[in-house]
């Protein structure tokens, strides 16, 4: 991955707005933002953003390419489209931050200790496996992310709410035995397999 | 045949034993009161939720949604998609746009759904819907007033939209920033909507409550604290995220914010389902962690 990171920093120089316009999903938008900062004030999470989504863009088109795709700012997005719906312009901005994260991630330079990073990469593999979601197993895998004392010590802080979860019906704790998923799984893994082979090609995240 | 057929995309949290259980049930009931069918994709999968983007990137992500269109084209012909869940359709809908704006994503998805045999039933031409959306536009508040038989008296109703049964496609003739349908639905049960109930569009964190608990906690206390306020007796949702985030972590909220919520979190699948006169257990409320006393009142005269 390190070696698409370079092969990526040599082709586009020191243009990383055209590296997002052609890399990242929406990237294409970047360079029709005003600056208005309507987004930034629309997030809920932006208090805890070290650069709001207008930051963000000013800084694509200024090259802080290491600053940008380092940054913890795209992981704090609840996808929660008040910047799209609000934004004058219509940027998808939403999107172009999960793109962000997303081509960060992929050249493997993305914040490496955010939680939702790995939480999410981690929701990814519990619903490809077998095409549906695995509730119990992506909670319990959340709680031991960070080593088994801590996921034990997490487990039993949310003690009552999985019991209040599992005696409500709503929690099966037979999960981590018994799998839930789609007959279809193996053809969901040649799609995936082939979507990859696609994107990576088409990215050259393999180069 | 019923009077309404629509081709169904349950998600993954309104399996048994998952997390929205609760609404699925409530989901039937009302369906049934009001001759809806839904006819289940056949072997559905995970849209991959907004929160797939950073192991699913653009394509992989399009192919999981553009499998139950394809199904859904196979087996449901002529039937428009109809989800449950904010995230399910947000997915769909947002996976449909996306390939038809684009000839290479379009050539792309093709090329991944022969994978599985399905780029023949390919279309993308099915009208992909949520349940509320449908409620209104197809069924429509005279006829959801029609079977109710309990109406919800005294009930004072705190309507949270949320953020992706809003945004970005939200419900036509709605705006974004003040929709007025929750309380519409409410009025028409019979229940008395809290029309200033300021955080009726707030997002509760989403899927960053697991990752980010504290700094979605905030966001929650907010939530409820205005329902509160407010003198809600409960707050209604449509969506399976809200639902949760909001009902669950308000014990862990009051010890960290010294606040005593005990504030019910319902569907309002299954408002409509009580004051259709069902059972508490067919409107789901046996699923609620905080109960749902005045309903289950109310079911139980």
């Amino acid at each position: 991955m390190g070696s698409t990171n370079t092969a990526k920093v040599d082709r586009y120089k020191n243009n990383f707005l055209k590296e997002v316009e052609e890399n990242v999903e929406e990237g294409d938008w970047v360079r029709m933002c005003m600056q208005c900062g309507v987004c930034a004030g629309s997030c809920p999470l932006g208090p805890h953003w070290d650069h709001p989504p207008q930051e963000i863009f000013m800084m694509i088109r200024a090259g802080k390419r290491d600053e940008v795709l380092a940054s913890d700012s795209m992981w704090m997005c609840t996808s929660c489209y008040n910047c799209i719906v609000r934004c004058p312009r219509e940027l998808p901005i939403t999107h172009i931050m999960h793109g962000l994260a997303n081509y960060a991630h992929r050249l493997g330079v993305a914040h490496q200790e955010n939680p939702t990073r790995r939480f999410a990469q981690m929701f990814w593999n519990n619903v490809t496996k077998t095409g549906r979601a695995n509730e119990l197993k992506i909670s319990l895998g959340l709680y031991f992310m960070d080593g088994f004392m801590n996921g034990i010590k997490k487990s039993l802080a949310m003690k009552k709410i999985g019991i209040g979860m599992f005696m409500t019906g709503r929690l099966d704790p037979f999960g981590l035995v018994q799998g839930r998923g789609c007959k279809g799984s193996g053809d969901i893994d040649k799609m995936l397999k082939k979507a990859f082979e696609i994107e990576d090609h088409r990215k050259g995240y393999n180069s | 045949m019923a009077k309404y057929t629509y081709s169904f995309y349950p998600g993954c949290s309104s399996e048994k034993k998952a997390s929205a259980s609760n609404m699925m049930t409530s989901v039937e009931t009302m369906c049934s009161k009001l001759d809806i069918q839904l006819n289940e994709i056949p072997d559905w999968n995970c849209c991959s939720a907004s929160i797939g983007y950073c192991g699913g990137g653009e394509l992989p992500r399009l192919a999981m949604n553009a499998r139950n269109i394809a199904l859904s084209e196979q087996h449901n012909p002529e039937q428009d998609i109809v989800a449950t869940c904010a995230a399910c359709w947000l997915g769909t809908r947002e996976c449909q746009e996306r390939i038809r704006q684009s000839e290479t994503i379009l050539t792309d998805t093709l090329e991944v759904l022969k994978e599985a045999g399905l780029e023949r039933h390919f279309k993308n031409e099915v009208k992909v819907r949520h349940m509320v959306e449908s409620l209104i536009e197809d069924i429509g508040y005279e006829e959801m007033a029609a079977p109710v038989v309990k109406p919800l008296e005294g009930v004072k109703v705190a309507g949270y939209v949320g953020c992706q049964t809003n945004r970005p496609f939200g419900i036509d003739g709605e705006s974004f920033e003040n929709p007025k349908y929750l309380d519409k639905i409410v009025e028409t049960v019979g229940g008395e909507p809290i029309e200033d109930y300021d955080k009726k569009v707030t997002c509760c964190g989403g899927a960053l409550a697991f990752s980010e608990p504290e700094k979605s906690f905030a966001q929650i206390k907010d939530i409820v604290e205005s329902a509160h306020d407010r003198g809600a007796d409960l707050i209604v949702t449509p969506c399976p995220v809200c639902q949760m985030n909001v009902e669950i972590y308000q014990q862990q909220i009051n010890h960290q914010y010294g606040t005593s919520f005990n504030m019910p979190v319902t569907y309002y699948s299954q408002l409509m389902s009580v004051a259709y006169g069902s059972s508490a257990k067919e409107a789901g409320l046996n699923g609620q962690i905080i109960r749902a006393k005045k309903l289950e009142d109310i079911a139980g005269k």
